[in-house]
Parts: C-alpha cells; sequence; structure tokens
C-alpha cells in the first residue's frame, strides 16, 4: 500500500497538538493510517514498526516534524500530508488568538502565576527529568506527565523532592486530583474525606469515580507513576503520599491502589501505615492482602469494594455491610448471565475484552484467574497465556490497547477509538465469541463522546452476530462520574441504545462476563 | 568561579541607573571619539565595502557626495571602492546609526550624556520619511536637506540645548511609553515633547535676521515623526555602555545589523561580536512591495530592545500595532515573551496596560538560549536596493545563532572559573 511523507525541518509541536492532528488525519475518508511525529529516536522506532519510517526520515532529528500516509492510491495518501499541514497551521492560528498568552518556561509560568506551587510538565521524555528538577529547586510540587523518563532520573527527581517536601508525581504520572481539580485524565468527583494514593492511573480513576457516584468525595488523589512502587524506586513518593495525607486535615480516610509493589516496597508501605491513626484501605492488584491487613488495613479484593469501604468508612459505618449487598447484586448478576447465555448458540463460549485502562484490564484477567482459570493478553499474568499475536484473540482474551504497542503513531484509546472499533467488529465475526467486554473511561483528557463513537460498532456486532443466528453479549462498564464532561448519564443511555449491557464498575462487568463464560462452558 | 547571577545583577543595575541627557549638538568630526576626513561608520557589526548591502553603499555615495569628496555617483563609487575611505561600524565610536547608520565627519550630531557615568554617545539628527540617505538614498534631494540640516537645523538645536544646559532624555522617554510610544517604531509622543521642551530655547536664542531658519527648523521638527528615536538610540546606547566589560554578565550590550550581518555584544565578552547571516524580515508590507523588494534587516536601532523598550515594550504601544500587522493581544503576548529572557523589570518605563509593571530589560544569552526564544525587533524594513526607501515594518526575530555562538564563547571563558 502506497505510504507518502514529508519532513519538515525546523518546525515544532507538541505531543498533544499532534495527536489531535493524527487522528483527523486518521479519520479522512480511505486513509488507512497517518501520523505526524517528531523524528525522535523513539518515534521513529515507533514508525518503523508500522511500515511508515520513510527512507528520507531515516535521518531526521528531533527539530524534525515527519508526516506521513498510509492509503490504497497514492493520491489519498498525498492528501494526508495537504491536510495535516492545514491542520497545523490552525492549530497555530488558534493559540495565537487565543488571546491569553502562553508562558515560554516555568520560569515564565510562575512569574505570570504567583502563589503557583505546582507545576505539570509534559515535554519529551528526555527533556522532562530536567525540567521537572527545575520546578524542585523552585520548590513547586511537580506532576510529570512526561514518560520516557530514566529509572535513575526519577530516582534523583524523587529523592530531592523527598528532601524538599515536594511531592513528584511521576514520570507517566496520568492522573491526579489536587485541591478538587481533575489533573491530566481524571474525573470530576466533589471534594471529601477519602484521601487517595495511587500507582495506577485508571485505578484512581475507577476508584475515586466509585467514591464519587456513593455521594462521597475526594480530599486529595495522588498519582505516583506506576514505577514508584518497583524496587529501583522503592516506594518514595507512595510512602510520601501516604504521609501527606496522614497530616492532612480534610482527609479522613486512606485509600491505597496499585498494581503489585516489590516486596521491600510493600514492607515499607505496612510499616508507614502501621503508625497512622487514620483508616486506610488497600487494593494492591495481585498483591499479597496479609502484608496489608498484618498493618493494619482493610485489604479491598477488587477496585470497586476498595472504594465502597472507603465511603462506608468515611460515613462511619461497618464496612460488613457492604459483601451483603454485593451477594445480593451477584444473585441478580447469576440470573442476568443465565438470561443472556440462554439466548446464544451452540459453541459461542469466550470472552474478549478491550480495555484503555490497563489496571480495569489487570482486575479482569484477576478475576477469570480467580473463577476460570487465566486467559490469553500480551501482557499476561499466567506467561503460558501469552498472545503470539496481539492482534489475533484466542479463546478467553483481553487486551490492553493502551499498552505502547498498540500506540503505534497514535493516540491513546481513551482518546482515539478507532482501534477498538475496528476490533470490535472483528471479534464479533468469531462464532467462538460470547461477550465483548469494554470499559469506557470518562473524564478530562478523555474523548468528549465515548457513547457515540461505540454505538455504531456495538450495533454492528450485535448484528454480525444476529446474522448469523447468534446473539453476541456487549457488556461495558463505565468509569466517570454525572459531573464529567462527557456525563455518565448520556453515555449510559447511548451505550443500552445501541444494545450493549452497562455495569456500574468494572469488577460486576467482569463478574457478568465471568457468569456468562461459565455457562457457556468457555474456561 | 564567576558569579554569574551577580554580575548580571550589577549589569542591569547600571544600565538601570543610567540617566541620559541631551547635553549638544556638534559636527562629528569634532564629537566623535576616532572620526577624521576619510572614515566613514556604518551600522551593525564590521563590513567592507565589498559586502555592504545596496542601501548601505547608496547611503556611502550620498554621504561622499555630500562631504564634497566626489561630484557625482560614479565618482563617489569609485572612490569609496579605492581604500581610501576607511569604514567602520558606529558602534566602535560610541555611536548608533539608524538603518544603513552612514555617519561623515560633518553631520552635526546629536550628544547625549550618562550624567552618572560622564560616558556619551552620538547620532545624527533625523532627516524625516521619504527619500532619506539612511534608507540609502542619495539624490540632489537628500544632499540638499543634509547641508540644510548642517547649515540651519543644527546650529538652530545647537544653540538652544547650549541655552538649557541639557535635557532630562530619560524622563522624556518615560512620559511617551505612557502617551503610546514603544520608542521604536512609534516615538511621536517623544518628538512632541521633546518640542515643546525645545522650542522655547529655539525662540530665546533667536537670531531676529535668521526668523524664517528658526520657523524651518520648527516646522521641520513637527513634521518629523521620527524627530527624537536618534535621541531615543543615543539614550540606549550611552546607557548600556555603562554595563559594559562587566566580568561575568552574560547581558547583551549591543544588537546591531549592517543589512549584510546580524551581530551581538556580550557585557562579560568585551567588545567581540557574535555575528551571523542578517535574515530578510517577514513583515507587513507597504502597497506596491513585495517580498522580493526586501532587504536583509538593517540599522542600529535593535539598540532600543538592547535597552529594554521597542519591542520589548511592544504592549505598551497599542498605537504601533496596526502597522506592523498585529493585533493587541499580539503585542502584549509578544511583550510577555521578552520577560522570559530578560533579568528584570525596568523601574522607569513602565507599560500602563500590565498594571505599571516595568518593561522586560537586560536581554540575557543565557536565558535566550535556554528557552530557544529570541528577542526580536519592532523594526522598519529598507528595501534591498539604495535609494528606494522603506517597504514595510514589522516584528522581526532576532537569529538564533549570534546567540548560540555568544553562549559558546561565554562558556569557554568562564567554564570552571
Amino acid at each position: 500500500m502506497p505510504v507518502k511523507g514529508l519532513k519538515k525541518t525546523g518546525e515544532y509541536f507538541d505531543s498533544v497538538t499532534l495527536m489531535l492532528v493524527a487522528r483527523s488525519l486518521t479519520e479522512m475518508e480511505g486513509v488507512e493510517e497517518a501520523t505526524v511525529v517528531m523524528g525522535t529516536a523513539e518515534n521513529k522506532q515507533i514508525l518503523a514498526a508500522s511500515g511508515l519510517l520513510l527512507d528520507e526520515f531515516k535521518d531526521a532529528t528531533d527539530t524534525d516534524l515527519l508526516i506521513a500516509g498510509k492509503a490504497p492510491d497514492e493520491a489519498t495518501a498525498g492528501s494526508v500530508i495537504a491536510r495535516a499541514e492545514e491542520l497545523l497551521i490552525e492549530s497555530k492560528q488558534k493559540k495565537a488568538s487565543a488571546g491569553e498568552h502562553l508562558p515560554r518556561s516555568i520560569e515564565g509560568a510562575v512569574d505570570e502565576l504567583s502563589g503557583a506551587n505546582m507545576v505539570l510538565i509534559s515535554v519529551a521524555g528526555r527533556y522532562a527529568g530536567d525540567v521537572a528538577m527545575e520546578a524542585l529547586e523552585k520548590g513547586l510540587h511537580v506532576l510529570l506527565f512526561s514518560d520516557n523518563v530514566s529509572i535513575e532520573k526519577e530516582k534523583e527527581l524523587k529523592e530531592f523532592g523527598r528532601e524538599k517536601g515536594l511531592l513528584v508525581m511521576g514520570p507517566d504520572c496520568g492522573t491526579a486530583i489536587i485541591n478538587g481539580a481533575p489533573l491530566c485524565f481524571a474525573n470530576v468527583v466533589k471534594q471529601g474525606k477519602i484521601g487517595i494514593v495511587a500507582a495506577s492511573g485508571t485505578g484512581l480513576q475507577e476508584v475515586s469515580c466509585i467514591i464519587g457516584n456513593q455521594g462521597e468525595g475526594i480530599s486529595q488523589a495522588i498519582g505516583t507513576g506506576g514505577r514508584d512502587v518497583k524496587k529501583d524506586i522503592g516506594g518514595i513518593m507512595f510512602l510520601e503520599g501516604i504521609k501527606a495525607l496522614a497530616a492532612d486535615g480534610a482527609t479522613e480516610v486512606i485509600v491505597l491502589v496499585s498494581k503489585p509493589p516489590s516486596p521491600e516496597v510493600l514492607a515499607s508501605v505496612g510499616e508507614t501505615i502501621k503508625d497512622i491513626s487514620k483508616p486506610v484501605v488497600a487494593i494492591l492488584i495481585g498483591g499479597d492482602p496479609k502484608v496489608m491487613e498484618a498493618a493494619g488495613a482493610l485489604a479491598a479484593r477488587d477496585l470497586e469494594r476498595a472504594g465502597l469501604i472507603a465511603v462506608a468508612l468515611a460515613r462511619g459505618e461497618d464496612p460488613a455491610g457492604i459483601e451483603k449487598a454485593l451477594a445480593a447484586r451477584s444473585e441478580e448478576i447469576k440470573k442476568q448471565a443465565s438470561a443472556e447465555a440462554g439466548k446464544m448458540k451452540e459453541g459461542q463460549k469466550y470472552l474478549r475484552g478491550l480495555f484503555s485502562g490497563g489496571t480495569l484490564c489487570d482486575e479482569t484477567q484477576l478475576m477469570f484467574k480467580d473463577s476460570l482459570g487465566p486467559v490469553y493478553s500480551p501482557a499476561p499474568i499466567d506467561p503460558d497465556f501469552k498472545l503470539d499475536d496481539i492482534w489475533k484473540s484466542r479463546e478467553n482474551t483481553v487486551v490492553d490497547l493502551g499498552e505502547d504497542e498498540f500506540t503505534v503513531g497514535r493516540p491513546h484509546p481513551m482518546i482515539d477509538f478507532l482501534l477498538r472499533k475496528k476490533r470490535i467488529v472483528e471479534e464479533a465475526k468469531d462464532p467462538e465469541v460470547a461477550v465483548i467486554l469494554l470499559d469506557v473511561v470518562l473524564g478530562y483528557g478523555s474523548n468528549m463522546a465515548p457513547g457515540e463513537e461505540l454505538a455504531g460498532p456495538i450495533r454492528e456486532a450485535k448484528k454480525l452476530a444476529a446474522d448469523s443466528g447468534r446473539h453476541l453479549a456487549v457488556i461495558c462498564s463505565i468509569t466517570g462520574t454525572h459531573k464529567d464532561p462527557q456525563s455518565r448519564k448520556k453515555v449510559e443511555k447511548e451505550l443500552k441504545e445501541a444494545g450493549a449491557i452497562v455495569m456500574e464498575t468494572n469488577a460486576a462487568a467482569s463478574e457478568l462476563t465471568v457468569a456468562i463464560v461459565k455457562i457457556r462452558g468457555g474456561k | 568561579m564567576v558569579d554569574i547571577a551577580k554580575a548580571n545583577e550589577q549589569a542591569l543595575k547600571k544600565l538601570l541607573e543610567a540617566r541620559p541627557f541631551w547635553v549638544d549638538i556638534q559636527p562629528a568630526i569634532e564629537c566623535v571619539p576616532g572620526m577624521k576626513k576619510n572614515l566613514i561608520l556604518h551600522a551593525g557589526p564590521p563590513v567592507t565595502w565589498e559586502r555592504m548591502c545596496g542601501p548601505q553603499r547608496g547611503a556611502t555615495i550620498g554621504a561622499l557626495i555630500y562631504e564634497g569628496m566626489a561630484k557625482n555617483p560614479e565618482e563617489a563609487e569609485e572612490l569609496a571602492a579605492s581604500g581610501e575611505i576607511e569604514y567602520d561600524p558606529c558602534h566602535h565610536h560610541d555611536t548608533v546609526g539608524p538603518m544603513a547608520g552612514i555617519v561623515c565627519p560633518s553631520m552635526p550630531m546629536i550628544v547625549t550624556e550618562n550624567e552618572v557615568t560622564g560616558q556619551k554617545a552620538y547620532q545624527s539628527l533625523n532627516e524625516g520619511i521619504g527619500k532619506v540617505l539612511r534608507m540609502g538614498a542619495y539624490d540632489d534631494e537628500v544632499i540638499e536637506r543634509l547641508k540644510w540640516m548642517e547649515r540651519v537645523l543644527g546650529p538652530v538645536y545647537q544653540k538652544a540645548i547650549r541655552k538649557a544646559g541639557r535635557i532630562d532624555l530619560k524622563n522624556i522617554m518615560a512620559q511617551a511609553i505612557q502617551m503610546g510610544d514603544e520608542l521604536h517604531n512609534r516615538s511621536r509622543a517623544a518628538s512632541y515633547i521633546l518640542f515643546t521642551k525645545t522650542a522655547p530655547y529655539i525662540l530665546e536664542t533667536l537670531d531676529q535676521k535668521k526668523l524664517p531658519e528658526a520657523i524651518e527648523a520648527l516646522k521641520f521638527m513637527e513634521a518629523n515623526i521620527h524627530t527624537f528615536l536618534g535621541f531615543a538610540m543615543t539614550s540606549a546606547k550611552v546607557s548600556l555602555m555603562a554595563a559594559e566589560n562587566i566580568e561575568g554578565s552574560s547581558m547583551v550590550t549591543v544588537m546591531a545589523r549592517n543589512g549584510t550581518d546580524w551581530g551581538i555584544q556580550v557585557s562579560g565578552l568585551g567588545q567581540e561580536w557574535f555575528t551571523c547571516q542578517s535574515p530578510i524580515p517577514e513583515v507587513l508590507l507597504f502597497p506596491g512591495f513585495t517580498k522580493e523588494d526586501v532587504g536583509r534587516d538593517i540599522g542600529d536601532s535593535a539598540i532600543m530592545e538592547t535597552y529594554g523598550i521597542g519591542g520589548c515594550a511592544l504592549a505598551a504601544s497599542p498605537a504601533i500595532v496596526l502597522f506592523v500587522g498585529g493585533t493587541y493581544d499580539l503585542a502584549v503576548s509578544k511583550t510577555m515573551d521578552m520577560y522570559e529572557i530578560t533579568l528584570g523589570e525596568n523601574n522607569v518605563y513602565q507599560i500602563p496596560s500590565l498594571d505599571f509593571r516595568g518593561s522586560p530589560t537586560g536581554i540575557d544569552i543565557l536565558k535566550v538560549a535556554k528557552k530557544n526564544l529570541p528577542p526580536f525587533i519592532d523594526t522598519g524594513v529598507a528595501h534591498k536596493d539604495a535609494g528606494v526607501g522603506q517597504v514595510g515594518a514589522g516584528l522581526c526575530d532576532a537569529p538564533m545563532d549570534v546567540f548560540k555562538k555568544a553562549v559558546v564563547a561565554f562558556s569557554k571563558k568562564y567554564a570552571k572559573k
């Protein structure tokens, strides 16, 4: 298939602008793939992987803008470049006419907004560390959205931050709620009594939304970046975050959310919470709950329970009541499952989980493992279940489309639904598929119309199945609140109208899925 | 190890403390240091006759005719190339020249003194707009006007200023910035203030027999919207001279262009020039001109931005914004950008629309390099050929190369010291 490209020297655009432009290009009629990136080594690797690294791109440097389009015919591929140039000019004009001056550096930003004590940094990874250090030296807390920061630099930043009493959230921190303000990918949750420290972005989003939807609020939600709880970093900011919430007058309950920390970090977390008088709820996905319990924390089995326990504690209620309520819901889910399963055709037995949130994908994997056994995935819990080809599902399969190999030259799947939309339809063609499971993550930063985006492919998938005499269950969970810009209510309505079953949490959606697959014999 | 922050603090202090006064008018040969009969001064970094741009060549031809050293352009060109004429940057002689910036021995010069240091800086009197020597024009009309300025305007001014003793230019500029001037592309308010301050002394020193000449001088002064530019540029130059040669300072003390090269000097690096090719400005063109007509960036007037006004104070001058093809928001944004690369805020020049914040002052090569953000010049643009004149005006970024070169030299000199 023809690929057309253009290298422009000396033009720089930030990655968010480029992602938005790339998205518009991908949506052009007849265009197979399109990308607009700066010519960094990492980006060139990505282009190479997707067959877009033209010869003239090979010697490109950080300051070169690379535009490429792939389409069935030369003219369409060429039109990508013209359109990209138009869109890039538009993006500049928008900024110029905004009327508000954009600072050019941290120094300039602090100068314009005196009294600011925190900075959100999103620059190319190799520079991000130095920029963050400059911010710390100026006495600013840091939220480092950028990834590709070396682990050595991360450690240096976090040690320096700890010394100065400053938080370093990230690198690769995608979510935080500070003083009521949702940052990066975060949801609109009112201010309240529950504080969160999380080494997992979507884990933080799911727990904070459950709390918000129950009517409670968040004091502070501190993201640390996933690497913080690894041995190399030693949980520096995870521990500092816990201490900060322990000292915070507005926080009455502390929730810890993380993928499994290293044993050393787990032990330090245990040590730290021992001395804290406030109740601590911990959800360490796939981790050993005993260590947390030994340290006096309430270990939750899933993200939903973590949120609900925190809510109960904040209200001074006994968390024991939660299990009762959830048991009642499980009965409902079982009924719903047999109703769905009863409509299915012989041979329909497997799950295909298409996720945009990594932690949610992990949670579903764990719930399957506990009841039906491991599932296939590009990043499985059981190494024997690694997918040979990430683009082809087999038996029970879950994929996190936010993994690097899927985000080649395109925005994150929470923003860009293209890949998921295509794959929903692909999976529906497989007669062995009983359930397609989707997470729909709302909030700032995410796609603004996920209901509209998904409704089409969901209808198409269900129709494809129906045309072959099958009943396909499409189950969605929504991570979001009614106050989110997309509106949980509206998205729920759109998905239901398209024929999807909408569950309140990923845990509930996964439970329903497990129940259906169990009935269908898909183990 | 040299303390750069401290050195810069000192440089900025000297710049801000400077108090420029207009003290005299004298012929170049009598006041400009090192001036001699066969010397032609020009704007920008050093350049030979061979490499000179059109406007500077044209102005040189005009100067040689004006000085009576050549009868016609052909003769003048031959003489200019003969080796008998020496060329040197204005900046090497405490002088600043707008556009082509050609100065020759007989021209009456504004003499501006920094009261704090006693240093003086010089510029020829402004000729107005249209066909003028500084744009490279050299026909009879141009030469006649220069002769008139030497014969009439210079002496009228000289008598007046000598009677007044001195006129505080910093005070005029501070007022003018509150009245919509940024003092590079627009100095209308300052020109009027200077007129009102000077007129009484012109009348007081009036030779009754020469009344028509005094009226001519006053009319010329009133009609020329750029009357004040030379006073502003000499004020800037003499103030920056106070901040030169401060060991360890990364503050820019000169930015200048000659239509061929673009150059800067840095306080801690003495009088060394860091140069590169002068860019062709992308500006709003007057009707009838095209991109092909535009000459490379030219003139010593970038001293205004070096001084912390001109483009740095663009937000103070809504009136100039249309002229340079922008919006008022853009002007504010451009001034805000300059705070990013300057060492401090001016104590005297305040921008009303920014709640009287001091204008961004003292360009720092280290900040420019770190933020990859060059200063910009709020400039007029000449035709590439001699004698055609101004073709447009606009905002022109300084080339990053000169700052990069200066930073390399600065690092070599001061690293690990």
